[in-house]
């Protein structure tokens, strides 16, 4: 930084439908680092932010599903290389957020990277490992495929802002689902810069929405919105999640409850499956000849 | 109508199943009277006799009887897999053993065809528990990590439209995987369940690893919340289902719910047109209808309507309907006269809004619950009947043009549990099945069924899926 | 020549007309097939309904010698059996008909004098069909001249096969024409034919030119009269009735002897085609063993006892 230049800060924004929208209310609220020095100013996102996130999701949808395994495993590791140019931003703002050493940082902003990586390579891979062909008692081809469940609205961790936030929102995307995800509510900064790296990687907008804000006012009409498949409650408290469960049955989402992670840890598949539908197709095979021939 | 060739009665006898005046809760390897005393009648829908007396279980059976499973499960789940395997290849045999008596019995306490029990329910039960007893000692290598482990003590409730079934549905995953089991069977239907402990019995399962405790919603709901309860599992009315997903939040419950339906059976111009025909006859009157997995929405493309309603209304007028214990007898008794009050009450909301209604000339027995096979045209996606689940022999039939408006409407329901493709173009099945968001599609057939093939549905038609190695995991803690 | 029915003009008046039609029909899915054949197998005729089919498939029977060994004497027996099935009990049904080669026809006429039995011959270079047109015609005629009632001709499987559907065409109506007032079953060989599609193309296009039956098989391949490819064609007499108001009968043959087996075949006509066809005139079994086995059943429905073979004839 040369002598005396004022730097120019950033306007974090939400990031929905492939664009970067303040949210609809007007209303932000201060970002601090864990010792109470302010960051930013980021928005305060609505009830009705959340409603247009979900919006932009299921536009996405039929797209993003639809898209060959092999295009979206291609996306996932573009995030990757859009991030690994980026690192030096987000090793800064993850160590202002989380309250962390540059090195520490570093390797948590590494581990975020190499994550992506992973789930990248498991796009055209899942549907190999959970579904294949079922040997039924009877002349028909049978086949269990996966397929993703829908819109699914992810809380993120609340203090792993960026390694963890990577962890629970790849898994759903990489399965073909879009999302909505809250962002932390207190170290939201890693999740909206996430927002910048995703609209320059070739991935569709709307496929993910980052909203900032308080967990549970966002959350809460997430849980209820009658659009949205599936909810991810790993950001919210015991409370909370009782709350969002409760709200979430009125039309069956799929709930992933919290439980005790390590990010740093082998994720391995339950998260690629949690937002995952079986779906099972049969199909006569019949003979080749009429009844009784010999084939 | 007399036809020339009047087939004969051909009734199965009665005389193989032998039905107590009263039966108890099977709890701990013992029946027993229910806590309060309290009993209930089953009835056979197609004559209202009274089949036998049923103790009615109450919240403290229902402790106690998770307690006993809580007893057993340590044991149970500590045995090696080629054990309970064994134990389950003998509850396999005995019945396929016993498979005559116990399709009479289900007959008799369901209604439904003994064509059906004897050629569809009890072999599939079997075969059920003949799949999952092969999967005991092979746990390692499901694809669930090394060793997985099992839940516990499974809460299950059950319904009545195929009783013998679900309880192998539900049953066997849940003892395969190293569970032990309280299973509430449907108050209309407890019979073939009783009957199952005393197989149980036989068989020598130790005490306690499954429970059976009759009884009405009050019963399942006391078994839903009982803090002891590892897993719950439950078919039934997405009402329920809903009821017991807002139960279990904030619990380490595991649930999976297998629910309603609305099933779209789609029909292009280039089906298969006989096998369509009898793809729809069965998706929609096999069990009158009582499926939830019923191809209950009929969309056949406008271009071929009228061949297609000809030759399903023909089809129609051959199907026979009464004694369900007639070898012949296509069409069984309506369950309960509440199912009929619920059917009557939507087939009379589709004639008042304005669908066309159909029935072949069809006697109804004096006595019993029943209903006409039904069928009902001019019908859009905005009536009842195209959207609500009638879970009876009733067939509502829309039209469309193209294969692109065929899958909206397939989709344009809040379930999503089964759906029908009738072409003989391959890649059309293809593309179409790629498209329905449902859980199980049957191209160029319909309700087919087996314990290798994975069952359950997408939205509000529930969660998780039952048979196959997927349905291993409902049962394990991963 | 007869006339097409005029129905059909437009698709016999070229080649490409004639395929696009055949091949315009609706497809069957096997497995579909085969699981209707299946179940309705599964029906319990008992008591009344049995011993009225029992004696209907008697009546229903082209009792049939088709062997190289077959002799006057041999004929003559057979025709006995037709006329009086069972000596214990007069009030059995005399079969349809009698079902022999050509040379024969002569002997089983005479044989059958003053009996309602028909007399069916089989024609066209039976069973391979593998002859010149005039050749065919001229063992018809032949038969025809012997005083057969009834004329069971093979269609050329390889013009069929080989998509030359006008000339298979073009040879049951000239052996429609040669047979004059004879009834003209024609049989598709559907073991041959290999496909559901193929049987159900042959049966419309057997009965476009004229058929008066629809007949399965030769009896001589492996594959002769399935539940299956039985059901498949009384859907396309069923369909072409609806549509063009002309009854044709249905033939199975080959394979069926038993009287369960019979009594299956009769439940298919009964819930696909209908009462309409439930008649001798329009539903016909060809067999030979099939016969005693269902005087067996008929005396066991008499007695209350199981019978034996040593209680039927063995013509």
């Amino acid at each position: 930084m040369s002598d005396g230049r004022l730097s120019v800060f950033k306007t974090y924004k939400l990031y929905v439908g492939g664009k970067f929208p303040r949210s609809e209310s007007g209303r932000v609220y201060e970002v601090t680092d864990p010792k109470g020095k302010w960051l930013a100013n980021v928005p305060l996102s609505s009830r009705k932010d959340a409603r247009d996130a979900v919006v932009a999701a299921r536009k996405a949808f039929g797209g993003w599903s639809g898209a060959t395994a092999y295009n979206r495993g291609q996306i996932l590791y573009r995030i990757a290389e859009m991030l690994e140019g980026r690192k030096d931003q987000f090793v800064r703002e993850v160590a202002q957020s989380e309250g962390l050493s540059k090195s520490k940082a570093a390797d948590v902003v590494d581990a975020a990277i190499d994550r992506w990586v992973w789930y990248a390579g498991w796009t055209d891979k899942i549907a190999q490992v959970v579904g294949g062909a079922n040997p039924v008692a009877g002349p028909f081809f049978n086949l269990s495929t996966p397929e993703p469940t829908g819109v699914v609205t992810v809380v993120a961790p609340q203090e792993s802002s960026f390694l963890g936030l990577v962890s629970v929102v790849a898994p759903v995307i990489a399965a073909g689902n879009t999302v909505v995800v809250v962002a932390s509510e207190r170290a939201p900064l890693p999740a909206l810069s996430l927002g910048e790296v995703l609209a320059t990687s070739d991935l569709p907008g709307g496929v993910v929405n980052v909203l900032s804000g308080r967990t549970g006012e966002i959350a809460a009409p997430l849980a209820a919105h009658q659009d949205v498949n599936g909810i991810d409650l790993t950001g919210a408290d015991e409370v909370l999640a009782k709350e969002l469960e409760v709200a979430a049955a009125d039309n069956l989402k799929r709930v992933f409850r919290p439980q005790a992670v390590d990010f740093s840890a082998d994720p391995g598949t339950h998260r690629l499956t949690a937002f995952l539908e079986t779906k099972t197709v049969w199909h006569p095979t019949g003979s080749l000849g009429a009844s009784g021939s010999a084939y | 109508m007399a036809s020339v060739f009047e087939y004969a009665p051909a009734p199965e006898s009665r005389s193989i199943v032998d039905i107590a005046p009263s039966y108890g809760l099977f709890i701990d390897g013992e029946f027993s009277e229910a806590a309060d005393g309290k009993v209930f009648k089953t009835v056979s829908p197609s004559s209202e006799e009274v089949l036998a007396e049923v103790a009615r279980a109450g919240a403290e059976d229902v402790d106690r009887a998770v307690k006993a499973a809580r007893k057993a499960f340590g044991k149970w789940s500590a045995l090696p897999g080629a054990e309970r395997a064994k134990y389950l290849f003998r509850i396999a045999r005995i019945i396929q053993e016993r498979s005559r008596e116990l399709a009479v019995l289900e007959t008799l306490d369901n209604g439904k065809p003994i064509k059906e029990t004897r050629d569809a329910d009890l072999p599939l039960v079997a075969a059920h528990f003949f799949y999952y007893a092969g999967w005991a000692d092979k746990l390692d290598h499901a694809g669930y990590g090394a060793a997985p482990r099992p839940l516990g003590v499974a809460g299950q409730v059950i319904p009545w439209n195929f009783p013998l079934l679900m309880l192998a549905w539900k049953i066997a995953p849940a003892l395969a995987t190293g569970n032990t089991v309280v299973l509430k069977p449907a108050e209309t239907t407890p019979l073939s369940a009783l009957f199952f402990a005393d197989i149980c019995r036989q068989a020598g399962l130790p005490n306690g690893v499954v429970n059976i405790l009759p009884g009405y919603g009050d019963t399942g709901a006391a078994l839903v919340e009982h803090p002891d309860v590892n897993k719950v599992a439950f078919t039934g009315s997405t009402a329920v289902g809903k009821a017991i997903a807002r139960q279990v939040a904030g619990t380490k419950k595991k649930v999976t719910l297998e629910l309603g339906g609305k099933g779209a059976n789609i029909v292009f111009d280039d089906a298969p047109i006989d096998q369509a025909v009898e793809g729809i006859v069965n998706g929609i009157f096999f069990n009158q209808g009582q499926v939830c997995c019923a191809g209950s929405r009929l969309l056949v493309q406008e271009s071929i309507q009228d061949e297609l309603l000809d030759s399903l209304k023909r089809r129609l007028s051959t199907l026979r309907l009464g004694d369900p214990l007639d070898k012949n007898t296509d069409i069984g008794a309506i369950n309960s006269e509440e199912q009929l009050s619920r059917i009557t009450t939507l087939v009379e909301a589709g004639e008042a809004e304005g669908a066309e209604r159909w029935s072949p000339a069809c006697e109804l027995p004096a006595s019993g619950y029943w209903f006409a096979p039904t069928l009902f045209t001019n019908v859009t996606q905005a009536h009842t009947i195209a959207r609500d689940e009638i879970f009876g022999p009733v067939l509502s039939v829309l039209t469309f043009r193209t294969p692109d408006e065929a899958v909206a409407k397939a989709n344009n329901s809040q379930y999503g549990l089964s759906a029908g493709i009738w072409t003989e173009k391959g890649s059309r099945i293809l593309a179409v099945a790629n498209k329905l968001r449902a859980g199980v599609v049957w191209a160029n057939t319909f309700n087919k069924f087996d314990p290798t093939s994975p069952f359950g549905g997408y939205k509000e038609s529930g969660f998780g899926r039952e048979g196959g190695r997927h349905g291993l995991e409902a049962y394990l803690d991963v | 020549m007869p006339t097409t029915a005029p129905a059909f003009a437009d698709v016999t008046a070229s080649d490409s007309t004639l395929r696009r039609f055949l091949h315009g029909l609706p497809g069957v899915d096997a497995v579909g097939l085969e699981g209707r054949a299946a179940s309705l197998g599964t029906r319990s005729i008992k008591t009344t309904a049995k011993a009225y089919a029992i004696d209907l498939a008697i009546s229903m029977i082209d009792l049939t010698t088709l062997e190289g060994a077959d002799t006057p004497g041999k004929v003559r027996a057979l025709a006995a059996k037709a006329v009086n099935p069972d000596p214990t009990d007069r009030t059995t049904p005399t079969t349809a008909a009698v079902c022999v080669y050509p040379d024969m026809v002569a002997t089983a006429k005479e044989a059958l004098k003053g009996s309602e039995v028909k007399v069916a011959s089989v024609a066209t270079a039976f069973p391979a069909g593998r002859a010149a047109l005039p050749v065919k015609i001229a063992d018809v005629r032949d038969a025809i001249a012997a005083g057969a009632d009834e004329i069971d001709m093979v269609i050329d499987r390889g013009a069929f096969l080989a998509g030359d559907y006008m000339k298979v065409y073009e040879e049951i109506r000239a052996v429609k024409e040669a047979s004059g007032s004879a009834r003209l079953k024609v049989i598709f060989e559907t073991g041959e034919l290999s496909t559901y599609d193929n049987i159900r193309r042959a049966s419309w296009l057997g009965m476009i030119a004229g058929a008066d039956f629809i007949k399965t098989s030769t009896g001589k391949v492996a594959v002769n009269a399935t539940p299956a490819n039985t059901l498949l064609m009384l859907q396309a007499v069923r369909d072409f009735k609806e549509q063009t108001g002309v009854q044709v009968g249905v033939k199975p043959a080959g394979g069926i002897r038993t009287s369960k087996d019979a009594i299956k075949f009769l439940v298919l006509v009964n819930e696909t085609a209908g009462e309409d066809w439930l008649d001798s005139h329009w539903f016909r079994f060809g067999a030979s063993s099939l016969l005693n086995d269902l005087l067996m059943q008929r005396q066991k429905l008499a007695t209350g006892r199981y019978s034996g073979p040593d209680y039927v004839t063995v013509d």
